[in-house]
């Protein structure tokens, strides 16, 4: 799966869970809580999205690797790719 | 014989109007079971009958304003004949009684799609209805693709997606404003009379949740992700379960006296997307398992912001609580919801330093607050219903 499959199965996900909001502008480097207004519940709910899509489980540890559209990309990437260790965000 | 009513949906409902009936004459119905959809101003709401029996007759057309009260339709009894024209010597049951509900069963929904409608109309899902709102979509252009060309949610947003993709159209559609200002109106009558008639006293106490978050994340290690529990579900269980020692603080005070609930049916504040507020009910959370909560959470949190809340929902909460931590919020005071008495306020969870067996630690701190009637309660309860429930989340593993 490349990157920007990746990207937009991971917008897809925001969409659902912030339906007003304008995809084409989301920055890709500022986390996403920054940029929409979503809370723990809508995060949890796009993560099992996305774990039911990409058919990956994603542990709770992990979600502050998923803060922002880049880190998305990078995370589930890796994750795809089954690459062992998982770099830090910046 | 049996009288379908337009329900109380909110403290100051006069009326509503109701904009689609889900059943038609000679359909059975159980207690329970939706049977309407009303517009209030706080959204659309799908309505559960209090009886059981027989569609007799719809007595109101879709479309019509009715103020709470007015007999919508008649059941009669399974098994009975069909009535004629004119209506019998007496009633035979007594009205539905409001407010203070025993809670109602579990709702069995209707089908998702059924035939075409009475008078030749479409059928559209209230989802689907209200995302058309939003979106500034035309049902009429609409082309529904269910059974006998029933409208759904999937219609509306390919129909969304193509007026969108069309080169120099209208610009896009903010969310219909009739909708907002007419709940803004509702949450200002609500809160304002609030203020007017009950004498709020509010105490606070910061709550240490070391022990809580540790055993959420072991219990959520070996949970898949749709089984996961979120923090608030623990503070739901915790409010309920003091309720058993501070009852004063679960109920409704109306014509002079406190009215206890019967179960604990928690009114969860839950914030719409751009703007609006609802606090549909959990009903009787002190019953339920965390994994139980944590599903119906969900849910209604879901359906609160797409507009399909069930009127058991709307009219039984017996105490509400705000949770406004996630926007760094460290304490909330509410308004107390008429004519319910008590409102629980939960802030964020912030690193702080405490003292710990006489050191210096630091934990996760949550500040609670309790915003209570004081005709019902009084300060020294209240402070032991905050206490109760600080004393309840040390012991997470016995929620």
């Amino acid at each position: 799966m490349t990157d920007r499959e990746i990207r937009d199965v991971v917008l897809g996900a925001l969409g659902r869970i912030a339906p007003e909001a304008d995809l084409d502008a989301i920055e890709p480097d500022v986390s996403f809580r920054d940029q929409l207004d979503i809370d723990s519940m809508d995060f949890l709910n796009f993560v099992a999205d996305v774990c039911e899509q990409l058919k990956v489980e994603i542990p709770e540890a992990d979600y502050r690797k998923l803060l922002s559209l880049s880190d998305c990309v990078a995370y589930l990437g890796a994750k795809l790719r089954n690459v062992r260790s998982i770099p830090e965000p910046r | 014989m049996a009288e379908f009513r337009m329900p109380s949906l909110g403290a100051d409902m006069e009326a509503a109007t109701l904009v689609e009936w889900l059943v038609k004459p000679g359909d059975e119905v159980k207690r329970g079971d939706i049977v309407a959809v009303v517009e209030t101003d706080k959204g659309a709401i799908e309505v559960e009958t209090f009886e059981g029996g027989v569609v007799e007759a719809l007595l109101v057309p879709e479309g019509t304003k009715a103020p709470v009260d007015a007999v919508l339709a008649t059941f009669r009894d399974t098994g009975a004949p069909a009535a004629g024209a004119a209506s019998r010597a007496g009633r035979q049951q007594a009205p539905p009684e409001k407010p203070v509900a025993v809670p109602s069963r579990p709702v069995r929904r209707p089908a998702p799609a059924g035939p075409v409608g009475e008078r030749g109309r479409v059928r559209v899902s209230p989802i689907a209805r209200k995302l058309a709102e939003e979106l500034g979509v035309d049902l009429t252009q609409v082309k529904g693709t269910g059974p006998g060309g029933a409208i759904s949610r999937a219609d509306i947003e390919k129909t969304a997606q193509a007026v969108r993709k069309a080169p120099a159209a209208a610009p896009a559609v903010p969310p219909a404003p009739d909708r907002s200002a007419a709940m803004r109106q509702a949450i200002a009558t609500a809160m304002a009379r609030s203020k007017r008639e009950i004498p709020h006293y509010y105490l606070e106490t910061p709550i240490d949740l070391k022990r809580a978050l540790a055993w959420l994340e072991e219990t959520n290690l070996s949970r898949p992700v749709t089984e996961r529990l979120l923090y608030a579900v623990l503070l739901l269980k915790a409010v309920a379960l003091a309720v058993r020692e501070v009852p004063e603080m679960n109920g409704f005070w109306i014509d002079g006296a406190f009215q206890p609930g019967a179960a604990v049916h928690i009114g969860v504040a839950i914030s719409l997307r751009q703007g609006g507020l609802v606090a549909p009910a959990i009903h009787d959370v002190a019953a339920k398992s965390l994994e139980a909560l944590m599903q119906e959470l969900r849910d209604l949190v879901a359906r609160a912001r797409s507009g399909r809340l069930r009127s058991s929902e709307v009219s039984d909460p017996t105490i509400t609580v705000t949770n406004l931590g996630e926007q760094g919020v460290q304490t909330a005071f509410g308004i107390i919801y008429p004519p319910q008495v008590a409102l629980v306020g939960f802030g964020k969870i912030s690193e702080r330093p405490w003292a710990v067996d006489g050191l210096l630690g630091v934990r996760p701190i949550l500040t609670a607050t309790l915003a209570a009637d004081h005709r019902a309660s009084d300060g020294h309860r209240g402070g032991l219903f905050l206490a109760a429930i600080d004393r309840l989340l040390q012991e997470p593993e016995k929620l």
